[in-house]
């Protein structure tokens, strides 16, 4: 049987692994991208010179051969899929018996004017990452990024590690402030000021002013202010690369729509990770997910399914982690920027306000519902057993000790997080279970 | 913006390398490195004590100046900007030069006698001379060319151990470690000895021990020390209970780092001096399959040379003979001892990364590391599914351990060759990595000899 993967990212990859360790099936994973499978969450490390682009590949390039996964550097300009066949772009023509197709994403991009003009970019593909390099390669005097979100921070810091000056246009009135609650949006806010960005809330892009070079020279805000740059970031999210296989039999809307087997309305036809959307959501979730985490297991799911054990995709408690400039975040169940009806929270700001822990629980119950941390390092897996164990606020800040996951040494704030808490509710007051004990913390 | 440059000029808009700080650092250590140089070609003998002094001064306060520059602008956090970029720390020009002056200078230094008898030249005359007053000051004896390079060895300790600190300032773990192998280099392996020397006439190293320092329990070395009486004797009791007893109780418990990146002089500079180059280690599988045949091939000679000749000696060389039994110890310090460790173990920094000796010669490494793969509570823990494969623990993993390999499985690293410095922990953007002294759940014996650890999948 062949297995034919459109994509090598996180999805794809994931999903030729997966069904490598289970068969001996014919593997193809095609790519136009790259020759091989990269991490995507780091091509900023390698403009900004923390590492090179091999070392960004997790895998030296014997272990392809050595696992017999076949890679292909082609890209895919349609699928057949009455013959059961996709076209590639030289006009070759390869038969599959199962296809994935995990094509990712790309940059939004909404219509501004002026936003194909040279230097007016994205950052999610090893292409964007070479442009940039060509737009930054002699020098620029400032870079406008248009959209507060994870990829328009990572391109703030990249450009801002060449020293270029950078200009942040957020249209929300703190950073990421559609998805973080406002304490959290305005730690982040502060950090990135901080950092000595030009960050302006509130403001939205109007209009990207070429010069006679077809080159960009300016951008022009909401406000009618008229900042000069050589370089705009077009950040504002991503959506599903889809465009090339629209007008196939493949049931598209956002994404490539699957169900909770990632099978689309074609036989043999799956899809999975950035470029995939649900039919139904699941509780909590989006049909649209889009992060590392999410590819890796749709991928495996979709692998699952294409050997024939049918496998739905259980994704289990949200979690997802990022950086900002310096304060790492980590995520465990569901925080939204708003509370839900029957949610309350507690929220804790260490005194250099560059850490943070936000907890949101049931009201009735006490349940707990989720945590943003910020620059605290906690356990995945102990967040995830609370969850699953539908465990209370009161027993979590009691065991907080137990989640630690901070690098020895590190001065620990469980106590100060407790005082704060008895502080708000004298009623329910709580005690740290484990006492800090010297020899636990030498012997382990 | 500090630098901001609001010319719309595009003429020249070219990020520099280096701010005016870093610029005075380098300057300032520049002239530091003028004074050695006129004191080495010997046009400065004549001012030993003003060039000496000259030294010292600027490669302090260049490096505190030079650090400054680097990191106070910007908020404390992992700063790894430009390290591919730079000539000195992407294998370019200057690291090369910086690689041969090295590699150079420990020839000189190796061989000085030889060299004086083959050439008839001393090539380090002037830099003895240069450190003569301190010598007698300190030691009580004129300078020879082993002080002379234990005194830069501790000022580069000491200097790039300041510049460590300050960029890892958020780290406590970075901190804590490092002033323990600046204060070891500084206090055992330099002070000590010298002040030993100017009382006892007599320099013990007591952060060395067998099998590290691989003549401690030779016949030669051991009868030199009971002609030091009471303290000979101490100091050879102290190196067999470090080697045997203490040993494998704190590696039990802490794994091979309490010695590798804690208190061993090799790791502390590799860990200072050396850390501008750590991410130039090889991180393929091949190079692991070499580490692991070379550094026990060495660990193996050394236990069968020592022994050799501790039983010869008990047979008053009837076993070898005097001559085969000198040439074999002189043949391992040749080869390891002087070329391994000291060339290309330090020359290489700035080509193959800073723990090339580390991670491919020392026996003691090696000997650590056994303990540390099959019996120890010392792991590195991932934290659940959170791995994103960027690749910075691995690239930035002084021993060229694939770190990310594990962690992008959620495993938990057991390596023979961890020295547990915990950068890898530290560069990770997203909190996965923590080192841990714990009870052991692996069974670490089972997975050694399959080669599950080098196939696919988890």
């Amino acid at each position: 049987m062949h297995c034919v993967i459109i994509g090598n990212g996180i999805t794809g990859i994931t999903a030729a692994r997966t069904l490598r360790k289970h068969s001996n099936h014919d593997i193809t994973v095609i790519s136009g991208e790259t020759d091989y499978f990269f991490s995507r969450t780091a091509l900023m490390y390698v403009y900004m010179g923390h590492m090179k682009f091999e070392q960004i590949q997790p895998y030296e390039n014997w272990f392809w051969g050595k696992n017999n996964i076949h890679l292909r550097k082609s890209w895919v300009t349609s699928i057949d899929t009455d013959q059961k066949m996709i076209i590639l772009d030289n006009g070759d023509r390869m038969a599959y018996d199962k296809l994935l197709i995990a094509t990712g994403a790309k940059s939004n991009r909404f219509d501004w004017p002026g936003q194909h003009l040279k230097g007016v970019q994205g950052l999610y593909s090893y292409q964007d990452l070479m442009e940039l390099e060509e737009n930054t390669k002699e020098g620029i005097n400032r870079a406008v990024i248009v959209g507060g979100g994870l990829i328009g921070i990572e391109m703030a810091e990249m450009l801002h590690s060449r020293h270029y000056p950078v200009t942040f246009l957020v249209r929300e009135k703190e950073y990421w402030n559609n998805v973080l609650p406002a304490g959290e949006s305005a730690l982040v806010s502060r950090h990135i000021r901080e950092h000595g960005f030009d960050l302006r809330l509130n403001v939205h892009l109007k209009e990207i002013i070429g010069d006679a070079n077809g080159r960009v020279k300016s951008i022009i805000t909401s406000h009618h202010e008229e900042i000069p740059c050589q370089v705009v970031g077009l950040t504002a999210g991503v959506s599903p690369n889809i465009d090339w296989m629209k007008d196939g039999t493949i049931h598209t809307d956002r994404g490539i729509l699957v169900n909770s087997h990632m099978e689309t309305n074609m036989d043999d036809v799956y899809a999975a990770g950035d470029c995939a959307q649900f039919q139904h959501a699941l509780p909590d979730r989006k049909v649209v997910e889009q992060v590392w985490y999410t590819g890796k297991l749709q991928g495996e799911v979709a692998a699952m399914n294409m050997l024939g054990h049918k496998t739905p995709y259980r994704p289990g408690y949200w979690f997802n982690s990022a950086k900002f400039l310096d304060i790492e975040y980590q995520t465990y169940g569901t925080v939204l920027p708003q509370l839900r009806d029957g949610e309350v929270d507690f929220y804790w700001e260490h005194a250099n306000g560059k850490k943070c822990i936000h907890f949101v629980y049931k009201k009735n119950t006490q349940e707990f519902v989720g945590v943003n941390i910020f620059g605290i390092r906690m356990r995945h897996q102990v967040f995830n057993r609370w969850l699953i164990e539908k465990r209370t606020i009161t027993y979590i800040l009691e065991n907080l000790r137990a989640a630690n996951f901070d690098p020895e040494f590190f001065g620990t704030d469980e106590e100060e997080i407790i005082r704060a808490w008895n502080q708000q509710h004298a009623t329910n007051p709580v005690e740290l279970k484990t006492k800090r004990s010297l020899m636990k913390m030498i012997f382990g | 913006m500090s630098d901001a440059n609001h010319s719309m000029s595009l003429a020249n808009p070219h990020p520099a390398n280096f701010n005016t700080m870093q610029k005075a650092g380098l300057a300032i250590t520049g002239i530091g490195v003028l004074a050695i140089l006129l004191a080495w070609s010997g046009i400065g003998t004549s001012q030993s004590l003003i060039l000496f002094i000259t030294t010292v001064v600027c490669l302090f306060l260049g490096g505190i100046i030079y650090t400054r520059g680097s990191y106070a602008d910007n908020p404390e956090g992992v700063k790894n900007n430009r390290a591919f970029f730079t000539s000195m720390t992407s294998r370019g020009a200057l690291a090369w030069i910086t690689g041969i002056v090295i590699t150079g200078f420990y020839v000189m230094l190796y061989w000085r006698d030889d060299w004086k008898r083959i050439l008839g030249v001393d090539f380090l005359a002037g830099l003895v001379a240069m450190f003569d007053p301190l010598s007698k000051a300190l030691r009580h004896a004129p300078a020879d060319q082993w002080f002379v390079y234990g005194s830069f060895y501790t000022i580069a300790v000491l200097v790039m151990g300041f510049k460590f600190i300050y960029k890892y300032r958020h780290n406590r773990y970075q901190i804590i470690r490092t002033c323990s192998v600046m204060t070891v280099q500084l206090g055992f392996a330099w002070l000590l000895p010298a002040i030993m020397r100017s009382l006892y006439n007599f320099e013990p190293y007591l952060s060395y021990f067998w099998p590290l320092d691989y003549d401690a329990i030779f016949p030669s070395t051991l009868s030199y020390f009971k002609t030091q009486g009471a303290l000979g004797t101490f100091v050879v009791f102290w190196g067999l209970v470090l080697t045997f007893v203490v040993t494998p109780v704190l590696t039990y418990f802490f794994g091979k780092r309490w010695y590798c990146s804690w208190v061993c002089g090799c790791g502390g500079l590799a860990e200072t001096a050396g850390d501008p180059f750590r991410h130039l280690s090889d991180k393929s599988l091949k190079a692991w399959k070499i580490e692991r045949w070379l550094i026990h091939s060495v660990l193996a000679s050394i236990i069968l040379i020592t022994a050799l000749l501790l039983i010869d000696n008990t047979y008053k060389n009837a076993l070898l003979g005097p001559k085969v039994a000198s040439d074999m110890a002189h043949a391992y310090g040749f080869v390891i001892g002087m070329v391994f460790s000291g060339v290309v173990g330090v020359g290489f920094y700035p080509i193959m990364g800073s723990r090339v000796w580390c991670r491919f010669g020392c026996p003691m490494a090696a000997y650590l590391g056994l303990i540390q793969r099959f019996k120890s509570r010392f792991r590195i823990t991932t934290n659940g599914a959170q791995c994103i494969s960027c690749g910075n623990c691995s690239t930035y993993c002084e021993m060229g351990i694939d770190v990310r390999w594990y962690a992008q499985r959620g495993q938990n690293i057991v390596r023979a060759s961890c020295v547990g410095c915990g950068v890898c922990s530290a560069v990770c953007p997203r909190g996965v990595l923590k080192l841990e002294n714990g009870p052991d759940n692996n069974n670490r014996l089972n997975s050694f000899f399959s080669s599950e650890e080098l196939k696919i999948l988890s």
